[in-house]
């Protein structure tokens, strides 16, 4: 991304309380949970800045204390080439944020997937399940507690 | 195999019934495709043209498992899919076999992980386990021709077994 569209992007966004940094070149936004609707609709929406699309959204389980998950997304703007990051730290003990569903269709299976890994929850999502382990699960395989072969009798087999 | 020349003497000859089913159960095997990953492609190379499952009489894959004999297991069963595999092992018709084709089936291979069962012998009665990641055609045929050697023998199905 060149320098002029990143002074851009910092001038539309400066009324929330985020940070920018850069991953290998290109830009991150780090910011929490509360702004993050508007932050992300003027990323979508505004003509001249125009991330129509949501290529990703991953959890991540740092395993600290405070603000132990961050949520990634990944957007990519059609029409001018470039792609930025949007990292949101959550609250250790229960990590909810609102659902990106509103402004992006695709984030649908992808907050999905984050859930059943993670455990985060996103606010005013429409079918929040889980996509890969059964539905019954309880326990959210890839957080940093959680033992490689799995807890051992949380998963039935069929009878022999 | 010699029929002709003991029916060209007398016109007859005896044997006992279990010997004629079991004869004829061996050469027609059919199989039920239970094709999970790549191993599967390997099954797939096994029933076409080069390798050719029919000399050993079981060209016919079935995807009914009401009208299959054996079942090849093939590929990485994790627990969501074990349901689904014992369900429609459940649905075939005695007697019936499997064969765990690979190191995944047999004991989870290189997926030691929560979500992938270490080996379906943990809830279905396993015939013969077939080593290799994928195994070559080869290797499911030799596989095959040893339930044959098995059935030829009388010896019972792992599914009587237990």
């Amino acid at each position: 991304m060149n320098q002029k569209r990143l002074e851009l992007i910092k001038s539309r966004l400066t009324d929330f309380e985020i940070e920018f940094s850069d991953i290998n070149g290109t830009p991150a936004i780090i910011t929490n949970p509360e702004n993050i609707i508007i932050i992300c609709s003027i990323l979508k929406s505004e003509p001249d800045i125009s991330f129509e699309m949501l290529l990703d959204v991953m959890g991540v389980d740092n395993f600290k204390k405070e603000n132990r998950f961050e949520v990634v997304c990944s957007l990519y703007s059609l029409e001018f080439r470039d792609r930025i990051f949007i990292k949101i730290s959550l609250d250790t003990k229960n990590p909810e944020m609102p659902s990106l569903t509103a402004i992006w269709k695709g984030a649908n299976w992808f907050e999905r997937e984050t859930y059943d890994m993670l455990g985060i929850k996103f606010k005013g999502h429409p079918d929040l399940r889980r996509i890969y382990m059964p539905e019954e699960y309880e326990h959210y395989p890839l957080r940093k507690d959680f033992p490689l072969l799995g807890i051992p009798e949380s998963l039935q087999l069929p009878k022999k | 195999m010699g029929l002709e020349n003991k029916l060209n003497k007398d016109g007859f000859f005896t044997s006992k019934i279990d010997a004629l089913i079991q004869w004829s159960r061996t050469n027609s095997l059919w199989p039920m495709p239970m094709g999970i990953s790549c191993c599967a492609i390997e099954m797939m190379a096994a029933a076409a043209a080069r390798f050719d499952i029919a000399r050993f009489g079981s060209e016919v894959f079935r995807f009914s498992p009401r009208q299959s004999d054996i079942m090849i297991v093939a590929g990485t069963v994790t627990y969501k899919m074990s349901k689904v595999v014992r369900k429609i092992y459940d649905q075939m018709p005695d007697p019936k076999w499997v064969i765990a084709m690979g190191a995944c089936t047999s004991s989870g291979g290189m997926y030691r992980t929560y979500s992938v069962v270490q080996g379906i012998d943990q809830f279905l009665p396993v015939d013969l386990y077939v080593a290799g990641c994928p195994p070559r055609p080869e290797n499911l045929l030799n596989a095959l021709i040893k339930i044959q050697e098995k059935i030829k023998k009388g010896e019972k199905a792992a599914s009587k077994k237990i």
